[in-house]
């Protein structure tokens, strides 16, 4: 079932961002904090990093691609499914997009609730969902080609898991 | 019709947006891509390997068999790769 835009917003706070800047953790779950209409007894925080080696290549830099307006709204689709699913007080999601540097931060996905157990499982469940069905592509700097990283097939049994 | 292109696709086809008149021939996304592979070899080649090819219609998942209008925004890319 879904319940109409406006209405959820009432119920529940979804924060979607995305953008080419970096974020400050701390700064995020405050502001996701602010937003419950309750106290979050529990509040899960996903980070994602740019590694330095994939496939047993040196990565230099990473360049995210994405396909604006449809990546807000798949993005927000996520989370509203999530809402929909577990008790949560609110959700976050930021990712960024442009050239990052190996170590840089990437995505932050995040879940607030009274209790743990929805906030652990909503944060895994909108991450695998990102990751197969938001719009993002990255495209790794090895050496001096840019090659574009291919979908994986443990992301997609990640996300099927929850069907 | 809006055609956007992203990811290896942009490369192959040498461009990420074009704008082209919806032809009679074309009702889904499959004649479409027909259309689009008969209009220049980058697209011929862009479009060789369909089985890595996701597409979307006004900013939703869509699939070949998805039938289009002259209105619609179209984006073709490969399977998604963020997080």
């Amino acid at each position: 079932m879904k319940l109409p835009f406006s209405l959820l917003l009432q119920v529940v706070k979804v924060i979607v961002r995305v953008q080419k800047e970096s974020f400050i953790l701390q700064n995020e779950i405050d502001n996701l904090k602010s937003i419950c209409k309750e106290i979050p007894g529990a509040l899960v925080s996903f980070v994602g990093y740019v590694r330095d080696f994939s496939n047993n290549k040196k990565i230099s830099s990473l360049t995210i691609e994405h396909y604006p307006g449809m990546t807000e709204k798949m993005l927000t689709d996520i989370s509203r499914n999530a809402t929909q699913k577990w008790p949560l007080l609110g959700t976050l999601i930021i990712h960024r997009f442009g050239t990052l540097n190996v170590n840089d931060q990437i995505v932050l996905v995040a879940a607030a609730s009274l209790h743990r157990k929805a906030a652990f499982e909503a944060t895994e469940f909108m991450m695998d969902y990102l990751k197969t069905s938001a719009p993002f592509w990255k495209s790794e700097r090895v050496n001096k080609d840019n090659i574009w990283v291919d979908a994986k097939l443990d992301d997609e049994l990640a996300k099927d898991r929850w069907e | 019709m809006k055609i956007l292109y992203f990811s290896w696709l942009k490369e192959k086809v040498g461009k990420s947006l074009e704008e082209i008149e919806k032809p009679n021939e074309v009702h889904s996304i499959k004649d479409l891509i027909e259309f689009l592979e008969n209009s220049s070899a980058n697209h011929q080649n862009a479009f060789k390997h369909l089985k890595s090819i996701k597409v979307a219609v006004n900013k939703e998942f869509a699939d070949f068999e998805t039938l289009i209008n002259e209105k619609d925004e179209i984006a073709f890319f490969p399977p998604v790769t963020g997080g």
